[in-house]
């Protein structure tokens, strides 16, 4: 019985996922997707993995959603059958996605045994750290490179889209993302929920040390907070030269590299922290990221500069 | 005890039943407004059954006033979504008022 609702979960997330695939039009697939990552991030609850589901919801989903549809919104329409690459090419997709199917498939079904895990040892000095949610342990512990990584590559997509600016619109402030028609259910949606909205940003960002939650999470939902007042058209994008919001993008990784090269002198190496002040550094690393994503995730959706700078 | 569960399972049910008819709404009426309208009931009435619902099964305080201000998040964004839809329609029919 209890096996139903997982049942019903696949099913819907297959199907979702080959409408998504075979349907034709552009808009259509990316709002397949965003279901699909929305079912997806339910899947994920049900592996009780609440942080993988909260991420997925507001980067599969969310973010990655507005910024296609952006995107989608910018290309130029084109007719539906030449659409379709050539043959041979869809032949090789097929067969090269349906390879790493059949091998995530194999390496699901047929596990190692006993299972290689690092997960006692991760757990074993979660108390060392003064931290209570094992996947913060990880990410800002022991695989914080990877996370600083990460944060880094944000900050070169957002260099990526920068450099699409025409030359004599540089520095100027990306085009308004406010909607063709006014809306005041619009306007009273961008007024009464952002002061909920970044609550619930920073109580994900500080929950994460214990609970299901952290910097990602909570900084794409400061993001949207702050895309949402711009569509409302209550505020427009700031000018991509201003050293503020220069200072905000890179703020994340820069206090990330300081407290890692910081390790050199008061830990044993980069990235390692003091158990003593552990916490109180993975606090900060993690506040500034999260300002950084919400500001580089806005930036992302709101684009190139498309104005010349005042 | 019993009373308490027999509370919510009703009013999870009536929830349920909302869902189901604001879902044959959205698949059955004939234009984008009326299966607006069947799909906004289905968000109020149904959400707010669940919520009833689930209230009285909450562990603590806490908990269900995070119910329900999952409830209010939710009931403000769905309105809102739904005037935005509406006016897009309304939009759409000016240009073309054949549509």
């Amino acid at each position: 019985m209890t096996l139903l609702p997982d049942l019903a979960l696949v099913l819907l997330i297959l199907t979702a996922a080959v409408w998504t695939v075979a349907v034709r039009d552009r808009r259509d697939a990316v709002i397949g997707f965003i279901v699909v990552g929305l079912l997806l991030s339910l899947a994920w609850v049900r592996l009780n993995a609440v942080d993988v589901a909260l991420t997925e919801a507001a980067i599969g989903g969310g973010a990655t959603g507005l910024l296609l549809l952006r995107a989608c919104a910018r290309l130029v329409p084109r007719p539906a059958e030449s659409v379709l690459p050539h043959p041979a090419m869809r032949i090789l997709t097929v067969l090269l996605c349906s390879a790493i199917a059949a091998g995530l498939a194999a390496i699901v079904l047929m596990p190692v045994e006993p299972p290689a895990t690092l997960a006692p040892e991760a757990a074993a000095s979660m108390g060392e750290l003064g931290l209570g949610n094992p996947i913060t342990v990880v990410l800002l512990a022991y695989r914080a490179l990877d996370t600083l990584l990460e944060k880094v590559v944000l900050v070169l997509a957002l260099i990526g889209v920068w450099t699409l600016t025409p030359d004599q619109f540089w520095g100027g402030a990306p085009a308004s993302l406010r909607a063709q028609q006014s809306s005041g259910a619009l306007t009273l949606l961008a007024q009464v929920l952002p002061p909920v909205g970044v609550v619930i940003g920073v109580y994900l960002i500080w929950n994460g040390a214990d609970h299901p939650g952290g910097t990602f999470q909570g900084g794409t939902v400061l993001a949207a907070m702050w895309l949402l007042v711009m569509m409302a058209d209550l505020r427009e994008p700031p000018e991509i030269r201003l050293h503020s919001l220069r200072l905000l993008v890179i703020l994340g990784p820069v206090v990330f590299l300081v407290a890692g090269f910081a390790g050199f002198w008061i830990a044993n190496g980069f990235l390692s922290y003091p158990p003593a002040f552990a916490k109180p550094i993975i606090v900060i690393v993690e506040a500034a990221l999260a300002l950084s994503i919400a500001v580089i995730l806005g930036m992302l959706v709101a684009g190139p500069a498309a104005r010349a700078p005042r | 005890m019993i009373l308490v569960d027999i509370f919510t399972m009703a009013a999870v049910g009536a929830g349920m039943f909302f869902f189901l008819a604001g879902t044959v709404g959205l698949l059955r009426f004939p234009d984008t407004l009326s299966r607006l309208h069947a799909l906004t009931k289905a968000d109020n009435l149904g959400f707010g059954f669940i919520v009833l619902g689930l209230l009285p099964q909450s562990p603590d305080v806490l908990s269900g006033l995070k119910l329900v201000v999952v409830w209010l998040l939710v009931q403000l964004a769905a309105a809102t979504a739904g005037q935005l839809i509406a006016q897009f329609v309304g939009l759409e029919r000016r240009r073309d008022p054949a549509a």
